[in-house]
């Protein structure tokens, strides 16, 4: 199914959670990110139990380390 | 005969209509060789105007303590200074990003700076950070608010020697008018923003994310990445082995971070 992250189309498997998202498919650190759902924050605590629709739109902030 | 009002060294001064910059340093302050005119500097032969701000400085001298404030903010965009000293900005960390960001904000007179910072000075840290060598083993906080009034005695410090957790994002935030993030570890960054989102939802935040090494300098921009969120950095360049942390880039994000935060207290849009 497609979704729209950061602005841009993505083919992902349909039915997943936004933890396998994160982990498997974007390869991300879930302890370093923020992740807004159609422009709404979702908890972290909350992105195993989240399933991630065909068309949503997932803003996600990666940090990488510095400062 | 015509009439206006000007201010010259902060006081309200009523003067004659068509004076040239000459008559009002001869009548003010002969000795003055400074003249700065509504944020610039002029010269002699420069026709007055109604509202002018005139700053006449003679170099070298101490001003006197009720003309400091006015002297110290007479390069500064006329205006700027009295909209930001009603502002308050809390910045999370006073590191690398953090302590300059502080540097530059009291410099602009932010009227309180709210700083959070468990850690001491320690020597790999004066590569990058505004402390001196003689501030090692000081608390962070400590040794910032030291610094910061020695270039603005007129910037409120309030400081917090604390590890930020999500409960006190809250807490010491909320009368914030805009949050800097200003971590190291990418995952106290991620739970400041997701803090943020949480507890206070509708506040502006300056974050920042990817300025190690000695990339390309043009590459660090500002983003928007969420409502009222911005985001300053490459977003790629991580501290690592063999990739330091170095003045020049921290330095440049920290700058784009404090003007990022310069223009959201004016109400200004942040990015184009």
């Amino acid at each position: 199914m497609r979704i729209r992250i950061n602005g841009e189309n993505r083919e992902i498997p349909s039915a997943i959670n936004l933890l396998h998202l994160l982990e498997k498919e974007l390869k991300l650190e879930p302890l370093r990110v923020a992740v807004e759902l159609n422009r709404l924050i979702v908890s972290r605590e909350d992105y195993k139990k989240t399933i991630v629709n065909e068309n949503d739109e997932l803003e996600i902030v990666h940090f990488v380390g510095g400062g | 005969m015509n009439i206006i009002n000007v201010k010259i060294n902060e006081k309200n001064c009523q003067i004659a209509n068509g004076k040239k910059l000459a008559e009002i340093i001869a009548e003010f302050k002969p000795d003055a060789n400074l003249f700065i005119v509504n944020g610039f500097p002029q010269t002699p032969d420069y026709q007055i105007y109604e509202g002018d701000l005139i700053v006449l400085i003679k170099k070298g001298e101490v001003p006197s303590s009720d003309e400091m404030a006015a002297l110290l903010a007479a390069r500064q965009t006329p205006g700027v200074t009295e909209q930001l000293r009603q502002s308050v900005v809390g910045i999370a960390g006073v590191g690398g990003l953090g302590s300059n960001v502080a540097m530059s904000l009291a410099r602009c007179g932010v009227g309180e700076l709210i700083l959070v910072d468990y850690d001491v000075v320690e020597p790999s840290n004066l590569n990058r950070q505004a402390y001196f060598v003689e501030q090692i083993g000081q608390p962070k906080v400590l040794a910032m608010r030291d610094i910061l009034l020695k270039c603005n005695p007129y910037v409120k410090i309030t400081v917090h020697l604390a590890v930020l957790s999500p409960p006190l994002v809250e807490t010491i935030f909320n009368r914030a008018d805009v949050v800097v993030e200003a971590f190291d570890v990418p995952e106290t960054k991620a739970m400041l923003l997701n803090s943020m989102r949480k507890f206070l939802p509708n506040k502006p935040g300056v974050f920042a994310s990817g300025l190690a090494g000695d990339g390309v300098a043009s590459l660090i921009t500002t983003r928007k990445v969420y409502h009222n969120i911005y985001l300053v950095g490459d977003s790629v360049s991580e501290a690592a082995p063999n990739i330091g942390l170095m003045a020049p880039r921290v330095t440049l994000a920290a700058g784009m971070q404090a003007n990022a935060v310069l223009r959201i207290l004016q109400g200004k849009d942040v990015v184009e």
